[in-house]
């Protein structure tokens, strides 16, 4: 994964697209739609920020001899 | 220079982080992790290269490497609960953020246990 400052914008980008999206369809009447696209737009996010998560600990682990 | 892009980095996720957080509070905590390990490895050259600095020094010195090496685990320990008792606290979790500290101190302590119980054997030794 690119892990850089495109991160950061991919996250933001999904975070303005989710509440985009949770307005549009609460005002068109779908809130059971609205709140699937709250928890897909957090699925994607989490598993982005936990593969970055991973790399940091794996790096940390390297560097530092954790075993 | 890299600070200028440490800065530069920091700065936006902040703003970006800042305008999330009044449509959906959750993903200024994601924009802030991700900010944090962003800064921490563009860093981590230059940390790789100070800690190989200190290993050559303990080598000359002829001190035994074990306790360099528990240093630099207790360094690292220390660090990683640090950022995340951090990022439980911008969360406002205060209680579980205390409580990663408190795991972190435990277990810092378990491994500077040897190292004082080899300072007390030769203070030990030395007392005629």
């Amino acid at each position: 994964m690119a892990i850089d400052i495109n991160m950061i914008f991919k996250i933001a980008a999904i975070g303005i697209l989710v509440s985009v999206l949770n307005m549009v369809l609460k005002h068109s009447g779908r809130e059971e739609m609205a709140m699937m696209t709250t928890i897909a737009g957090l699925i994607i996010v989490l598993f982005m920020i936990i593969n970055i998560i991973n790399n940091l600990f794996s790096t940390v682990r390297t560097m530092f001899e954790i075993y | 220079m890299e600070i200028f892009k440490i800065v530069g980095l920091g700065i936006t996720a902040t703003i970006l982080s800042v305008i999330i957080k009044q449509y959906k509070p959750e993903y200024g905590i994601h924009i802030s992790i991700a900010t944090g390990v962003i800064i921490f490895l563009l860093i981590v050259g230059k940390l790789a290269s100070i800690l190989k600095v200190m290993e050559q020094l303990t080598n000359k010195m002829e001190i035994d490497l074990i306790y360099v090496k528990s240093i630099f685990k207790i360094i690292g320990i220390a660090y990683i609960s640090e950022f995340g008792a951090q990022v439980c606290r911008d969360s406002g979790e205060e209680s579980i953020a205390l409580k990663i500290e408190f795991a972190g101190k435990i277990l810092i302590m378990v491994l500077a246990l040897p190292i004082l119980l080899s300072v007390l054997n030769l203070i030990v030794k030395l007392i005629p």
